[in-house]
């Protein structure tokens, strides 16, 4: 991992509520993370921990109304990506930053060809011509391994296997040679084997193309085969982020051991039943005020009912948001 | 896809004949008589003799058989005789109507342009309407332009011709003077001012029937976007970094048009049977008001094939509709 390397985006305070008839939802509270060059960050958390949301805040693809970001600055190339106008933003969405989307069978438009899909951003942002974009098109199909890519470029979306689809996505994703490729579940709506040579691909392409990849994921397991940090969100909130050995070797967020206690083991009896994490994800319809995790903590003391706890730093690049954590590690 | 058409084409022709056979059924079972509108003074047994000149005398085995050659053969034969001069159709009998004595294609042929210049207007302009309407309403949902939309199709749906046709009758025509009140079918332009003319008498017509049109082609225009609107395809699109107009009027429009172009195009042949209430209202002599003043008058033949006939345009829109549906949809594979 290119340690120490120059980030190339810098999320600092980003905040996101969405307005409902029944109030507001805090779905992302105060989100600060940064990505390195050629880094592999994964972002895990159960679902309606925020995972999504804070990426597609980055790139205001939330629908708004009723989707608010409310505040924060997204550092990108020099410009902040909350402040600058719908023009530039377009220009890196596509562009600069390329997006994977989770389910592949609906990602991708019915109604025309892959070869036109693949196309279309490499005609606005790069400004090919239909030969030239053709080419490149080809080309990329190859890249993400779909054989027979000239003839396949004119086939629609339903001629081919989700696997296909979602390699189809990562060549829409990369077309234009972006600095960061965020994915989003890439893997979650394909079978296993699929999934591994999905992730197989994505960090062939990451060594070959040298981009930053942030990689959203709800499996732990996914992330110790690809990340090199690891960010854990829960309740809209960053609790724990470290390097991915640091933080399978050495948890400190009571939340990220329990995440950890549910990955089965191939080693264990067949009939015990998975580990579950007790209770509910929170829905927070305001900024947080106490730890959001307490209700379902094996560790909770009064003061977490009384503060949110800040992200504590326990050094090698590894930070936690939890008292308890603090003061053990403290105490030695 | 031709496989498929020819198909479709050649199991239509049972279709139609059963139609053909269940209209001819129906009229013979129902009550009237062509002689009903006759003086009383005509003597029982002439109008027995006048009913027997009119073919009334044979059964319907007989009848039946008759009016399908004359239809599917002595028609069309006589067409082409009059097209290339050629003597196919000499001597045999065309369809008669019982009211006028004339040859009923020939009436049809007479009152098809007023329909067609009317109704088929109204259904393009309905339609023309009908479309941005839908789409600005999906885009921008619950904003007050659709609001207002949804508002002016509810009053579409629920405010029949007869009604929103006299009341622009009292408004334009009676207290502003402005449109004619009556359609005249002899009117032919040749300049400016009788161009303008035939607008003027169009306009209120127009736009009764195609506020209908639009009231029901914008609800499904808006749906269908609504729909797309919500896909994963569109975010897609825009994490491409695509503009709003190319996402919305590329991707989702083209997904929407789908199942509307199948609607517009299952609404065609309801252009052909006229608006009978509409016609009455503005005296427009088109197939509508042909096809109310036959069956008053019993008259049989032109009854009969006017509802075949729109029969025939309903069977060959469904076809079309359904080509439609593969030609834009690239999912829809029919061989």
């Amino acid at each position: 991992m290119p340690n120490g390397a120059q980030a190339v985006l810098d999320v600092q305070g980003l905040t996101t509520v969405f307005k409902t008839r029944g109030g507001e939802v805090h779905a992302v509270n105060d989100v600060s993370f940064d990505l390195k060059a050629g880094e592999l960050l994964g972002v895990v958390g159960e679902s309606g921990s925020g995972k999504s949301v804070t990426m597609m805040s980055l790139l205001g693809l939330l629908p708004s109304p009723p989707a608010d970001v409310r505040a924060g600055t997204v550092t990108f190339e020099g410009q902040n990506l909350l402040n600058v106008s719908d023009d530039d933003l377009r220009r890196v969405r596509g562009g600069r930053i390329g997006f994977v989307f989770q389910d592949p069978m609906t990602s991708l438009n019915p109604v025309f060809t892959v070869g036109y899909q693949i196309m279309e951003p490499l005609r606005t942002h790069m400004g090919l011509t239909k030969q030239a974009a053709r080419a490149r098109a080809q080309e990329l199909l190859e890249l993400v391994g779909i054989p027979g890519a000239a003839q396949r470029l004119s086939d629609y979306p339903h001629q081919f296997s989700g696997g296909m689809r979602q390699r189809v996505m990562i060549a829409i994703a990369l077309a234009c040679d972006p600095k960061v490729l965020i994915a989003d579940e890439p893997t979650t709506a394909l079978d296993v084997t699929i999934q591994a040579q999905i992730i197989e691909l994505m960090k062939e392409l990451r060594d070959k193309l040298g981009m930053a990849v942030i990689w959203i994921t709800h499996d732990l397991g996914v992330i110790a085969g690809i990340a090199d940090r690891v960010m854990v969100m829960y309740g809209g909130q960053v609790v724990e982020q470290a390097p991915v050995k640091e933080l399978f070797q050495n948890p400190q967020h009571p939340y990220t051991r329990a995440l950890l206690t549910t990955i089965p083991k191939i080693s264990e009896e067949r009939a015990r039943r998975l580990t579950i994490i007790e209770g509910q994800p929170p829905i927070l319809s305001a900024a947080p005020t106490a730890c959001s995790f307490r209700d379902r903590c094996d560790v909770a003391q009064p003061r977490c009912a009384q503060a949110n706890p800040p992200r504590y730093d326990f050094g090698a690049g590894h930070d936690a948001a939890c008292f308890v954590a603090k003061d053990a590690h403290d105490a030695g | 896809m031709l496989t498929y058409t020819f198909r479709r084409l050649l199991i239509s022709i049972p279709t139609l004949l059963l139609i053909a056979f269940v209209i001819f059924m129906l009229l013979e079972l129902a009550p009237g008589d062509p002689m009903a509108s006759m003086p009383l003074t005509i003597p029982a047994e002439v109008k027995q003799q006048m009913r027997e000149a009119l073919g009334l005398g044979e059964p319907w085995w007989v009848r039946f058989p008759l009016w399908l050659k004359q239809f599917f053969i002595v028609e069309p034969a006589y067409w082409i005789d009059s097209a290339f001069g050629t003597s196919l159709a000499e001597g045999q009998q065309r369809i008669i109507s019982f009211q006028s004595r004339s040859p009923v294609f020939d009436t049809i042929a007479q009152r098809l342009p007023q329909t067609l210049w009317v109704v088929g207007m109204s259904y393009v302009v309905g339609v023309l309407i009908a479309l941005p309407v839908g789409i600005i309403s999906a885009y921008r949902q619950y904003s007050v332009f659709d609001q207002a939309g949804t508002f002016v199709s509810m009053i579409g749906f629920s405010v029949p011709p007869f009604f929103s046709g006299v009341l622009l009758i009292v408004i334009f025509s009676v207290s502003l003077g402005w449109l004619p009140s009556i359609y005249d079918t002899t009117h032919q332009v040749r300049d400016w001012n009788s161009f303008v003319f035939q607008l003027k008498q169009m306009v209120m017509p127009v736009m009764v029937l195609a506020l209908q049109t639009t009231a029901q082609i914008s609800r499904y225009m808006r749906a269908a976007m609504l729909d797309n609107l919500g896909q994963d395809y569109v975010r897609t699109a825009r994490a491409k970094g695509l503009s709003e107009s190319v996402v919305v009027l590329r991707h989702v429009l083209r997904n929407s048009m789908i199942p509307v172009i199948t609607v517009i195009a299952l609404g065609i042949p309801s252009i052909f049977g006229g608006a009978i209430i509409t016609e009455q209202i503005f005296k427009v002599n088109g197939l509508g008001q042909l096809l109310i003043i036959a069956l008053q008058g019993n008259d049989i033949p032109m009854v009969m094939t006017l509802t075949f006939l729109f029969a025939v345009l309903i069977v060959l829109f469904n076809l079309i509709a359904d080509v439609l549906y593969g030609v834009f949809d690239p999912r829809i594979r029919y061989d």
